[in-house]
């Protein structure tokens, strides 16, 4: 299975996750929100930013309560709850944020 | 394209769960993901479907049959008695006869007949023997996915036949023809090249271990530590790795740290066996199981340890407490003095009744409890030194810990307990609609609590039942927070020595 942007094609899988996370750029998440009926905000950005920051130094998606503090530390105390990363991602931060950021899904017991 | 999420009727609730009229086929569509070459391969399996697969299938049935005797007395001793047939949660939620018992086992019984026995060789239409061809095999793969290895049915069935064994024969059939599924395989893909189910490497779990520190610390004063790879610790704690980091999760491994600690105890995770889970189980692999358990052996020996305990983990659990020996045995080199493995509520519970921990009830005032027993440590392991001591330990620690608590419907616990409807390997996206529709029976009792006694969380001690409740009780008009780790109630309601809370300090800044 494949998602076209901006006249390229990207191989993605069952899911529809990005098979190689190397080959993700800004376009791949706003195909990827457009298809959920999804408008990308900047807050939105902020969290597919720090997911792959994180993933490059750890090779994982951040756990749920890592991604709450760093939105607390960047974007106050009001915003650090798992409620407001579910305002911006309804499927949930951990799974939809992390397709968007072009991550592997976290597998698992979670 | 992200392939969009299958719609489905999501089951009205009932005060009791009524036993539903046969529809048949109404799941025939509900198969999950299939394994891919680099999933397979590693575990010792052909990478797809082989040639010849049907011949394949039959030889390592009756390998199967030769090595396992209970896998043939459970095919030939069914008389058909009808006991089971209104006891799995998967038939209750769906109302699909396949999701019957007797109806999963004869998907393989059948087979077993046709290729096995003298009347299903010669007369195979008089007893219902079938050929193996591929509309058997598709039905194999549906519906032995369709199973959550419970066990359920098997203390209401007069002849103990147990149909996880079966479903678990069924999956390892189907490895061996290169016919595996995704989820379990890529997940056991993981264990051996990083360590977990979640494939959290050793710098991201030293990173996630220290914020959790700073987090208790910043929260109570008290520097809690949560030890990685600790040579010379006296116990090792082997727990899900979901605790590190998922949520509720999370909230019980908080809640062992201070138990430890209040303790005096000199514990330590490991980053070799960060991993609690053994999906070698759910795929009914004993080579698979064997090498994840090996791992657990390993760690033990390196860093030294006198003693091994389990985390909040179901199936880890019966792993651990029944096969542990023999898969990776003998522990002589643990403290005879304490058992092995260990589970942590016998810790914690110990700890209580010693009276180490400082317990304020009324900080889970908030809160009126129920508690959800997990199926394998319900039907498939004990606490403590007492018939039923899984049953009556979860519950004295949460009362130890919490003034509200109310148990749900007697034919929905202790052994009777229903499924989370996510167990077995069945925790995956790909199969939302079963996990939903088979955790009607659990939602129906919790409901019940709820209007009845104004319930307002459910305890469990399993990873596998927290994630899989945190994502279908939305669909039930529930609240995903619902879901309580009993550690994480343990944590809420230990005062740690010197502990000052945030609050106390506000209200002390507040006063100067």
């Amino acid at each position: 299975m494949a998602i076209e942007v901006n006249g390229k094609t990207f191989e993605v899988d069952e899911e529809g996750y990005l098979a190689n996370i190397n080959d993700w750029e800004p376009g791949v998440a706003e195909v990827m929100a457009k298809e959920d009926e999804l408008e990308l905000t900047d807050e939105h950005w902020d969290i597919i930013k720090f997911l792959r920051e994180y993933y490059e130094e750890y090779q994982i998606a951040p756990a749920v309560r890592v991604l709450t503090k760093a939105v607390a530390k960047k974007l106050g105390k009001d915003k650090g709850n798992s409620k407001y990363l579910y305002g911006l991602f309804p499927y949930g931060p951990g799974k939809q944020a992390c397709r968007y950021a072009g991550l592997p899904k976290p597998t698992g017991c979670v | 394209m992200a392939k969009k999420p299958i719609e489905f009727e999501v089951p009205k609730l009932t005060e009791y769960t009524e036993v539903p009229a046969v529809t048949p086929d109404t799941m025939a569509h509900s198969s999950p993901y299939v394994s891919k070459v680099e999933f397979q391969e590693p575990l010792g399996y052909p990478g797809e479907l082989v040639d010849g697969w049907q011949d394949k299938a039959i030889g390592a049935m009756g390998e199967m049959l030769g090595k396992y005797r209970s896998l043939q007395v459970f095919l030939d001793s069914c008389v058909k008695c009808g006991a089971c047939t209104d006891k799995c949660h998967y038939y209750l939620g769906t109302s699909d006869p396949k999701n019957m018992p007797v109806a999963r086992q004869d998907l393989l019984r059948k087979v077993y007949r046709r290729y096995f026995t003298f009347a299903g060789k010669y007369f195979p239409k008089l007893v219902g023997a079938v050929d193996l061809d591929k509309e058997v095999l598709d039905d194999w793969y549906s519906y032995f996915h369709q199973c959550s290895q419970c066990r359920r049915c098997s203390v209401f069935c007069p002849y103990g036949i147990d149909t996880a064994e079966i479903s678990m024969a069924a999956r390892e059939i189907m490895d061996r023809i290169g016919l595996g599924q995704k989820y379990c395989n890529e997940i056991i893909n993981k264990v051996f090249k990083i360590g977990n189910n979640l494939g959290l490497p050793e710098n991201a779990l030293a990173d996630t271990l220290e914020g959790l520190e700073e987090d208790v610390e910043d929260e109570t004063g008290v520097a809690v530590k949560y030890p990685l790879d600790k040579k010379g610790a006296d116990i090792l704690l082997v727990t899900p790795s979901a605790d590190f980091f998922a949520e509720p999760h999370v909230d019980g491994l908080i809640g062992y740290g201070k138990v430890f600690h209040e303790a005096g105890a000199d514990w330590t995770l490991s980053s070799k066996a960060s991993e609690a889970a053994n999906f070698g189980m759910f795929i009914g692999s004993y080579e698979n199981m064997r090498r994840i358990s090996l791992r657990i052996r390993e760690a033990a020996l390196e860093l030294g340890v006198k003693r091994i305990i389990f985390g909040e983990c179901g199936h880890a659990w019966r792993v651990a407490y029944s096969f542990l020996n023999t898969l990776a045995g003998p522990f002589d080199f643990l403290d005879p003095k304490y058992p092995v493995p260990q589970h942590i509520l016998e810790f914690t519970w110990g700890e209580i009744q010693k009276g180490t921990l400082n317990i304020d009830k009324s900080r889970n005032d908030d809160m009126v409890l129920t508690f959800h027993d997990s199926c394998n440590v319900a039907r498939a392991s004990r606490m403590g030194d007492e018939p039923g001591g899984q049953f009556t330990i979860p519950r004295n620690v949460i009362k130890a810990v919490c003034n509200n608590f109310v148990d749900m419907a007697p034919d929905t616990i202790h052994e009777k307990t229903f499924c989370c409807g996510g167990g077995g390997g069945l925790l995956t996206d790909d199969l939302m609609e079963l996990r939903v529709k088979g955790a009607k029976p659990r939602m129906d009792a919790l409901s019940t609590v709820i209007e009845d006694h104004g319930v307002t969380h459910m305890a469990a001690i399993c990873a596998i039942c927290k994630a899989q409740f945190t994502k279908v009780l939305p669909f039930y008009g529930m609240g995903m927070d619902m879901i309580q780790s009993v550690h994480g109630l343990v944590s809420n309601a230990i005062i740690l020595t010197g502990q000052v809370d945030d609050d106390d300090e506000e209200d002390a800044e507040d006063a100067a």
